[in-house]
């Protein structure tokens, strides 16, 4: 009980499965090799989209459409300084150091100038967000994906990143609101806002692809790779 | 002297196609101005009209892609599989998905604005990358990268990477998924069926 409690024994089970996952992940079963839980994360994938459809859209919708721009800015803006002390720790941790003193100057400058995060005047300032979470940092590190996992709710995953986002929980700033009812009320929100940004390309990958889960399993597994590579992966193989 | 002053104007002028033509990040801007020109003036399409938008795309971005290395690209090494009337069929569903995509991506736009990151190559390079950034008041930047090549004189794109997604290779998985099943022709099938069934989805919403 106390080992799940503390801060110390999420890392320990969190290093536990990155452990894990090492060692499974040699196996391949037939099929996708980057999929190889394929089976477990379709039914997971049915039952988000059952979620999203009665849940979390319509919320992000009516979100959407009543909030006026400059608060849903502020939202977003809000969530994005609290979240640049942990990028920066991430790439001070990938010898990113230059790239983590802007981080810390982001956040500087948008908590004090920016009132509490609320308006972005570092990215005006020429001060680029970058986009780091120790998921990255372990790939940095050498640790390999592990496989492609499909969980409700928290939606497309490396097992290497659901190892990492028990220690991304430690380093959200968002867990240390106070009260209770603030912080869980924060979450909601942050839930909310990404949801809703994440509206308009609905219609796009519901047109666009054959086999949805597929699709999005590719087009995460894409994206991860060119976070990890700071947008600049090298070029895979072509071969055809 | 004047022979060979003679010489080097003819070589001049042989060479100077070559430098007419139009670098590769100058026609990804020029298009992407074009187009969006024309979406931020028409009404119809900021109300979601697809097939307008679709003429459009049709009309001002089509001629500067290459379907052919894209389909190719998107079906990985079964493509060797597909006998010449395979290709082209497929070449031909795929780009209707393609611009349909696209064609959604641009209804989508409002507020947003193109920038274009500095471009630097060789003259004799053949394959280039050209790299914009889409931002949006109140939202993080979107990367969005154009790959081209050079075919003969002019520059084409093959490839087209939101946020580090290609919009081509993200079918890989699938499409190969459909050649197994069902072999080139079962592909074929498939994606013309996903095809059909848009157009008759939005035949239904333009009724209304």
């Amino acid at each position: 009980m106390m080992l799940s409690r503390s801060p110390i024994g999420r890392v320990c089970r969190a290093l536990l499965a990155a452990g894990l996952l090492l060692a499974g992940g040699g196996a391949v079963a037939e099929g996708n090799p980057r999929d190889p839980y394929e089976g477990f994360n379709r039914n997971m994938f049915a039952v988000n989209e059952a979620v999203d459809k009665y849940v979390a859209k319509p919320v992000a919708h009516a979100y959407d459409n009543a909030a006026p721009l400059p608060v849903k800015s502020a939202v977003g803006n809000f969530f994005g300084n609290a979240g640049d002390l942990w990028i920066g720790v991430n790439g001070a941790l990938q010898g990113k150091f230059a790239d983590a003193g802007i981080d810390f100057g982001r956040l500087l400058i948008n908590s004090t100038v920016g009132i509490f995060g609320l308006f972005d005047v570092a990215s005006e300032m020429g001060l680029e967000r970058h986009d780091e979470d120790f998921g990255q940092t372990l790939a940095v590190w050498g640790v390999g994906d592990g496989g492609y996992v499909f969980l409700p709710v928290l939606g497309p995953r490396t097992l290497r990143d659901t190892a990492a986002w028990g220690v991304d929980y430690l380093g959200d700033p968002v867990r240390y609101f106070e009260p209770t009812g603030v912080r869980n009320g924060a979450g909601v929100v942050r839930l909310v806002d990404v949801r809703a940004s994440l509206l308009p390309s609905d219609k796009i990958v519901e047109e666009a692809a054959l086999d949805k889960y597929a699709y999005i399993r590719d087009a995460y597994l894409q994206s991860r790779r060119n976070k990890v590579f700071d947008g600049r992966p090298p070029r895979s193989d072509d071969d055809y | 002297m004047m022979k060979k002053l003679l010489a080097l104007a003819a070589t001049a002028c042989l060479a100077l196609p070559a430098f007419a033509q139009q670098a590769p990040n100058e026609l990804v801007q020029q298009v992407t101005e074009e187009v969006l020109e024309i979406v931020r003036k028409d009404r119809d399409i900021q109300n979601g009209s697809t097939a307008k938008v679709i003429d459009l795309v049709d009309k001002k971005v089509l001629p500067h892609f290459n379907f052919t290395r894209m389909t190719a690209l998107a079906v990985g090494k079964d493509w060797r599989k597909a006998n010449p009337q395979q290709q082209q069929q497929l070449t031909g569903e795929f780009k209707t998905l393609l611009v349909r995509t696209y064609a959604n991506a641009l209804t989508g736009y409002r507020n947003q604005k193109v920038v274009y990151k500095p471009f630097r190559m060789q003259p004799e390079e053949t394959d280039v990358l050209v790299r914009t950034e889409v931002q949006q008041p109140g939202s993080k930047p979107i990367q969005l990268d154009y790959s081209l090549e050079r075919q003969d004189s002019a520059w084409k794109v093959y490839d087209v990477t939101v946020a580090g997604i290609s919009l081509v290779t993200n079918y890989r998985d699938q499409f190969g998924q459909e050649v197994r099943n069902g072999g080139i022709d079962g592909l074929i099938a498939s994606v013309a069926a996903k095809n059909r069934s848009l157009e008759a989805n939005q035949a239904r919403a333009d009724k209304k």
